[in-house]
């Protein structure tokens, strides 16, 4: 339905709340840092803003920094800002440079993939750059091995960019926490993925060669920037109004891929004596350090790093005149973790604490 | 693309019954703890570089 179709008495409210798909798409929540420097060697990894995966490939010799903006348009407070601090003008084919989005397929259903009635989905955002560049917004249907690609411009302003993608009445995306849909922001790519003919025009089959065609290179010059923000991804051929959320709303929703028992905006390893996970020691050779509990239930059964409050070392917990190393996990779930050390006695009256994150992204 | 993880160590921790219980590993040079849920994309990868005959997972001491 067309926004200009809904009037006063006749809203849908089903539509109007809620309908976009993407968590953080105003780059509001960066939990894990604000800036890291020197990303671009091969690996898929968060480095700052919540839900924003790089993934590098091919050996890239480009390197940037990724960071959250106060640069932001009209209306926003931040954007995700990459800026290429050494170039790489001698592209390799296997090459590539991905901001990727991953979307829960229990997420997804509204878009009724796979069936007589699939919708076809609008994908917004506002972005800007050091210059004019063509890159790609590829949709991949991650059930089916599905895509389709469409290529967008940026100009020295921040402009509003709406895409429409057809409706794809085959393969429906599993109804689960697994990976339903992944949106694929291509930057940087080689001729593997840019020899073919862009596929734009409906979903296919992915093919590597006819992913990215077309694209610009952020890695041309030291001098880029690409700045993101208003990312909003929705049911129907209609770009409606970036659906702003709290901070608060949008942490919330990002706990449940990352979560840290460091205050927000500390840096996991820093040292910090702030809201450790603590417990009085038991004593014995088998000693329960304490457990977290999610304010979000998690995705999945988290991924654990445990650092030592007092300096960062990792696998070490902190008591109260020493530091004790084998820190491990006892327990985990969506819901919690289990924190022991086995093998050390330990008094019973030392008080013991550690630090940790949780990972149970897509 | 797929995950592309670089996993150089991997072991399982027991719990106190003697099941394992995780996978203490490094991933891209950082040591984690890895749950047994195959909705674990760590997990997961490590089910695969198994598979594929790329990575062992060192029995618990």
């Amino acid at each position: 339905m067309a926004i200009s179709t809904i009037d006063n008495n006749g809203a849908n409210l089903g539509q109007l709340g809620n309908r976009n798909m993407v968590t953080n798409g105003s780059m509001q929540v960066a939990q894990r840092s604000t800036s890291v420097a020197g990303i671009g060697a091969n690996g898929t990894a968060y480095h700052t803003l919540d839900r924003w995966q790089i993934e590098t490939g091919g050996s890239n010799s480009g390197r940037f920094t990724m960071s959250q903006s106060s640069d932001a348009p009209s209306g926003f407070g931040s954007s995700l800002k990459l800026d290429c601090t050494t170039a790489d003008t001698s592209i390799g084919t296997s090459e590539y440079l991905l901001l990727e989005y991953r979307i829960e397929g229990q997420d997804v259903q509204r878009i009724k993939k796979g069936t007589s009635d699939a919708e076809e989905i609008t994908i917004s955002f506002y972005v800007k750059a050091n210059a004019s560049f063509n890159f790609v917004l590829e949709v991949l249907d991650a059930t089916n091995n599905r895509a389709c690609s469409k290529l967008f411009s940026t100009t020295t302003g921040w402009n509003r960019v709406e895409i429409t993608y057809p409706a794809d009445t085959t393969g429906e995306i599993v109804n689960s926490n697994a990976q339903g849909i992944r949106l694929f922001f291509w930057l940087h790519a080689g001729s593997t993925f840019t020899s073919g003919t862009l596929n734009s025009s409906s979903f296919n089959t992915q093919t590597a060669s006819k992913r990215a065609s077309g694209i610009s290179s952020f890695y041309s010059s030291t001098n880029n920037e690409f700045y993101l923000t208003g990312v909003q991804m929705e049911v129907g051929d209609t770009a409606t109004p970036f659906e702003h959320r709290s901070f608060g709303d949008e942490l919330a929703k990002c706990k449940r891929y990352y979560n840290s028992s460091y205050n927000y905006g500390v840096v996991a390893g820093t040292a910090s004596n702030d809201t450790p996970i603590n417990h009085m020691s038991r004593g014995g050779s088998y000693n329960i350090i304490g457990q977290m509990f999610h304010s979000t239930p998690m995705r999945a059964a988290p991924t654990v790093v445990i650092y030592n409050p007092i300096n960062g070392t990792v696998n070490q917990l902190k008591g109260d005149g020493s530091s004790y190393a084998n820190a491990a996990v006892l327990a985990d779930s969506f819901a919690g973790t289990t924190f022991y050390v086995n093998g050390t006695a330990i008094s019973e009256t030392v008080f013991l604490s550690v630090h940790a994150t949780f990972d149970a992204e897509l | 693309m797929e995950n592309n993880m670089n996993i150089t160590t991997a072991q399982y921790q027991a719990d106190r019954d003697g099941n394992n219980s995780n996978i203490q590993a490094t991933v891209d040079g950082q040591e984690v703890h890895i749950p047994l849920d195959p909705a674990n994309r760590h997990y997961a990868e490590i089910l695969k570089q198994v598979e594929a005959g790329t990575l062992t997972i060192a029995d618990a001491e």
